[in-house]
């Protein structure tokens, strides 16, 4: 073996082993995040976490029960909004439209998705929150049901036109008008994807703060109604993390480790809904 | 796969009269018309974003023109603003992540695609994609508890004594500051780099591959002077990707930078970002002019996360119809 070539191979096991490394440093990331919330947050969680309200500034204890209840009533009314536009827009674009028109939603979609989600805030603020003239839970709803709509739309879409052509004609050749067979053949066929698509949509906004600084805002009470600035699990953590007390830092690491919990799962359990397979016949 | 506009009914013979069969007709207009609005809904509400952002930044955009992007005073009681701290505080940020990001995330894409057996390559990208799904307040509370201290007590002072030549890398350590929301935005956006980046690689043609080896190259480099360069826009398409990530990253950055309006050719220095000041100073800005104000610098995010992901998805379009071509001959 030529000097030159053991140096080529030498630098060949190198460089791959370097990329190796790579991914191992990128992957590693996650076990520490997971790791320094666990440990942090596992030892500051308890029973009163999760049915308290905040304590007055000032003083130890106290929870976030308040937060907790505002996140629910956000991703509700968010999914209220955005799921149903994604899901209806999505069988227009698989199973009505021309090309054009599917070609301009598609692009509005995407552009919606790549709107930084302070922007998605501060389009909110300008039409729910001035017109109501206050914070509220509808404001910050609509901020996230906002970004769910392209997610869900586009994954929706794509999970639709994966069922094969095959199944639309059998159904129409029994005579089934065009909407029974998206209703009873093709939506059914494809309910895994699009299962797994409101998931991860669900997932992606649950952690989403930026949105909500200026539409939901936050509250240290309970937030009655629909039309109440009211706390979220998000933004908690950052109030709580930006703080100079030292038992609010303990809170926030307790919300981060609850709500990447939550997160995660969700995301564990739309890939496993999936990985099932699509539920499509393939022969 | 993109016929699905195919209309069966009106040939088929089917038994019975005009009236039901024009009735089936209207259910599926019906039909047709509900959903029309739903999809029109999207197209209606970006375009309603598009003018909010730009009739609600009207006063600023008169007051100041050009020079909002030229004028360092960012000061609300005598109603001046210009948004240069912003504009550095952001690209800076988003260059420090990117270099740290990039050779990283191509790095590991490529272990993942060409060395990595594909059941390793799947799980470990499960892995990255549960990264990508960690939202960013998240990113932040480990930034503020773990990196500063780290950035404070070892890094910065590590750097200055090896480094400190550099006007780079001159100043108090404080923790907080331009590197630091750097180094969380890197590690923030390495998924997403990652995950595109394998994509594009794994539809790179095998016999490229297999060319290249056949002509005595070694692994390495038949990864890095064929197959990499084959992928080349994709891989430009993915770094675009996060740079447009980096730039509208909110809360991360605003937990870390230090959000003080400087611009400094010290990293150490604490700075502030456009999404930074939008996150911080809406709902405390009073008067019209501060508010709008406030509106422009996210204008402006917008519109440079819109050409960033245009150009993202172009080259990752191209580099996959590439692909696909080469492989169909």
């Amino acid at each position: 073996m030529s000097a030159r070539l053991r140096w080529r191979k030498f630098v060949s096991g190198f460089m791959l082993t370097m990329t190796g490394v790579c991914a191992v440093v990128a992957v590693s990331v996650l076990f520490f995040i997971l790791g320094y919330l666990v440990f942090h947050g596992g030892t500051s969680i308890s029973w009163s976490f999760f049915t308290r309200l905040p304590a007055p500034v000032g003083e130890a204890g106290g929870g976030m029960a308040n937060a907790i209840v505002g996140s629910a009533k956000l991703l509700m009314l968010a999914s209220l909004f955005g799921v149903p536009i994604g899901f209806f827009g999505a069988i227009y674009l698989a199973e009505f439209s021309g090309s054009t028109t599917a070609f301009i939603v598609r692009y509005a979609a995407d552009l919606l998705n790549g709107v930084p989600s302070i922007v998605i805030g501060i389009f909110a603020y300008s039409l729910v929150v001035l017109p109501f003239k206050h914070f509220s839970t509808l404001a910050g709803g609509f901020a996230l049901g906002l970004m769910m709509i392209p997610i869900t739309l586009r994954s929706t879409e794509e999970f639709l036109r994966a069922v094969p052509n095959a199944l639309r004609e059998a159904a129409m050749a029994l005579g089934a008008s065009k909407w029974k067979t998206i209703a009873t053949v093709i939506v059914p066929a494809a309910y895994r994807g699009i299962l797994t698509a409101i998931l991860l949509a669900f997932a992606r906004v649950a952690g989403e703060t930026a949105p909500l600084l200026f539409t939901a805002f936050g509250n240290r009470f309970w937030s009655p109604g629909w039309n109440q600035p009211t706390a979220s699990l998000p933004v908690m953590i950052f109030t709580y993390a930006i703080a100079p007390y030292e038992d609010w830092h303990r809170q926030a690491w307790a919300a981060g480790l609850v709500l990447l919990g939550l997160i995660l799962a969700i995301n564990i359990v739309a890939r496993a809904i999936l990985s099932r397979g699509i539920a499509v016949p393939r022969s | 796969m993109t016929s699905t506009t195919t209309t069966v009914p009106s040939a088929g013979p089917v038994a019975g009269s005009r009236s039901f069969l024009s009735r089936l007709r209207e259910g599926d207009e019906i039909a047709r018309v509900i959903t029309f609005l739903f999809a029109a809904s999207v197209v209606l509400v970006t375009l309603l974003l598009v003018f909010e952002l730009w009739q609600g930044s009207v006063l600023p955009r008169h007051k100041f023109g050009f020079n909002f992007f030229r004028t360092s005073v960012w000061d609300p009681i005598f109603d001046q603003f210009g948004a240069l701290p912003f504009i550095f505080g952001t690209t800076v940020t988003a260059g420090v992540a990117l270099l740290i990001a990039v050779p990283l995330g191509i790095g590991a894409a490529i272990f993942l695609a060409e060395l990595a057996p594909a059941r390793l390559s799947d799980t470990l990208e499960f892995f990255i994609d549960l990264l990508a799904a960690v939202p960013s307040v998240i990113y932040g509370l480990l930034g503020v508890f773990i990196v500063v201290p780290l950035m404070r007590e070892y890094i910065q002072p590590g750097l200055k004594n090896t480094l400190g030549f550099l006007p780079l890398f001159q100043g108090p350590a404080y923790g907080v500051g331009f590197l630091t929301a750097g180094v969380v935005l890197a590690i923030m956006v390495i998924p997403y780099i990652i995950s595109v980046s394998r994509e594009v690689l794994l539809s790179v043609p095998r016999d490229q591959r297999e060319a290249a080896l056949s002509l005595g190259a070694t692994r390495w480099e038949s990864t890095w002077k064929v197959v990499v360069p084959f992928a080349r826009t994709g891989i430009f398409g993915s770094i675009f990707l996060a740079l447009a990530r980096a730039l509208g990253e909110t809360m991360a950055v605003t937990m870390v930078i230090g959000n003080t309006p400087t611009i400094s050719a010290s990293l150490f220095s604490p700075g502030y970002s456009i999404a930074a000041v939008i996150a911080n100073e809406f709902t405390e800005a009073t008067g019209d002019l501060y508010l709008q104000s406030l509106i422009e610098l996210g204008l402006v995010l917008f519109l440079l996360t819109f050409i960033l992901n245009g150009l993202a998805r172009l080259l990752i379009l191209l580099t996959s119809q590439r692909g696909s071509e080469m492989s169909h001959v």
